[in-house]
């Protein structure tokens, strides 16, 4: 095939361009939690993301060896830069030094976004429901933000109900954000602290369980769009509990995360 | 550490899929060659290690699809999928 050949053949199928590793900067950094961290990231060719989507970033010792983990975009996709919330595993290879080391301005590999199965668009309806273990509100807060951002009709078309279960009231990441969301409600928002809570607490105190799920979501008649993010025994443990109230599996859609920290 | 709780979704295994296929693969529907089912490859059961993935069956655990990663070289076995039906990307131009 002749060179002019091959060059009309590729203009005309503007495709994706192949998911490449590239350098981003870190434009700031917000610690979220004793053990969560925000990185706001310039990517230089950032296609944009859907919400629930995913980047990998990928570190490189001196001596070649190299560390490659999958992090949620927490950053709606209209925002110009892409936002990453990491939870510091004290064992992780590649989390402390998300979370202790990069600074504004250092640069770090990514490449993304990916996948297209764990995606929201405020196009595809509602009910909504979210359902969060831990740092899996990442993927579940870029929803919500898109939700925000959406015109009040087609918001309004789509009533949201979150269910986040965290240790404590201090780990619970993006919390002002979510208590805005709540009043007036945009969203419903219920938390369950599992290991401690304040005395005046009067929400849950317990790990997801059934009667919890059937007082929070919708019955499986409305047909609420799912999506469960968290470690990977909560979301099991969740997903398998709103088949068994009567919610299509294909409806319920899953992150997991892995162990638990 | 359980096995189990080191299980994830195929979602994760996008950025290695990327790799091998020119589109987003994730939200494709394949078929088991084992049982027969059809799902989407993004919620197949994901097992990953430093030497590559396995995506299985979430019916019949079978090995759908397998990548290997050894000397510079990706090995792709395709043979536990029977059909992979991928929806063509609507253009946005």
């Amino acid at each position: 095939m002749s060179e002019a050949v091959v060059e009309r053949v590729a203009a005309a199928t503007p495709g994706p361009p192949r998911l490449e590793w590239q350098v981003a900067t870190v434009v700031s950094v917000q610690q979220e939690t004793p053990r969560a961290r925000t990185l706001v990231l310039d990517v230089p060719q950032w296609p944009g993301h859907r919400a629930g989507q995913h980047v990998d970033v990928r570190l490189v010792a001196e001596d070649g060896y190299q560390a490659q983990r999958s992090y949620s975009i927490a950053s709606a996709p209209a925002e110009r830069t892409v936002a990453l919330t990491v939870e510091r595993l004290d064992d992780g290879e590649v989390s402390p030094y998300l979370c202790g080391v990069l600074q504004p301005a250092d640069g770090v590999e990514v490449r993304g976004p990916i996948g297209g199965y764990f995606v929201w668009e405020v196009a595809q309806g509602g009910p909504l429901l979210l359902v969060a273990g831990g740092s899996g509100i990442v993927p579940l807060m870029a929803m919500l933000r898109h939700h925000a951002r959406a015109d009040v009709s087609a918001r309004a078309a789509v009533p949201v109900r979150l269910l986040y279960s965290a240790r404590t009231l201090d780990d619970v990441i993006y919390r002002a954000e979510l208590e805005k969301l709540a009043d007036p409600p945009q969203v419903e928002v219920v938390l369950t602290l599992t290991r401690d809570a304040p005395p005046a607490w009067s929400g849950y105190r317990r790990r997801v369980d059934r009667a919890m799920l059937e007082a929070v979501s919708w019955p499986s008649s409305a047909a609420p769009h799912v999506y469960v993010c968290g470690p990977t025994s909560l979301v099991e443990s969740v997903a398998t509990l709103l088949v068994d109230l009567g919610h299509e599996a294909s409806r319920v859609r899953t992150e997991r995360f892995g162990p638990t920290a | 550490m359980q096995t189990e709780e080191l299980r994830l979704d195929g979602n994760a295994a996008g950025g290695v899929l990327r790799q091998v296929f020119a589109e987003d693969v994730t939200a494709a529907l394949a078929t088991c060659a084992g049982c027969g089912t059809s799902g989407l490859v993004g919620s197949l059961l994901e097992y990953g290690h430093g030497m590559g993935i396995v995506l299985r069956c979430p019916k019949c655990d079978s090995a759908v699809l397998r990548i290997a990663r050894a000397r510079g070289r990706l090995h792709v076995d395709l043979s536990g999928v029977r059909l992979l039906t991928i929806p063509e990307r609507v253009s946005l131009a």
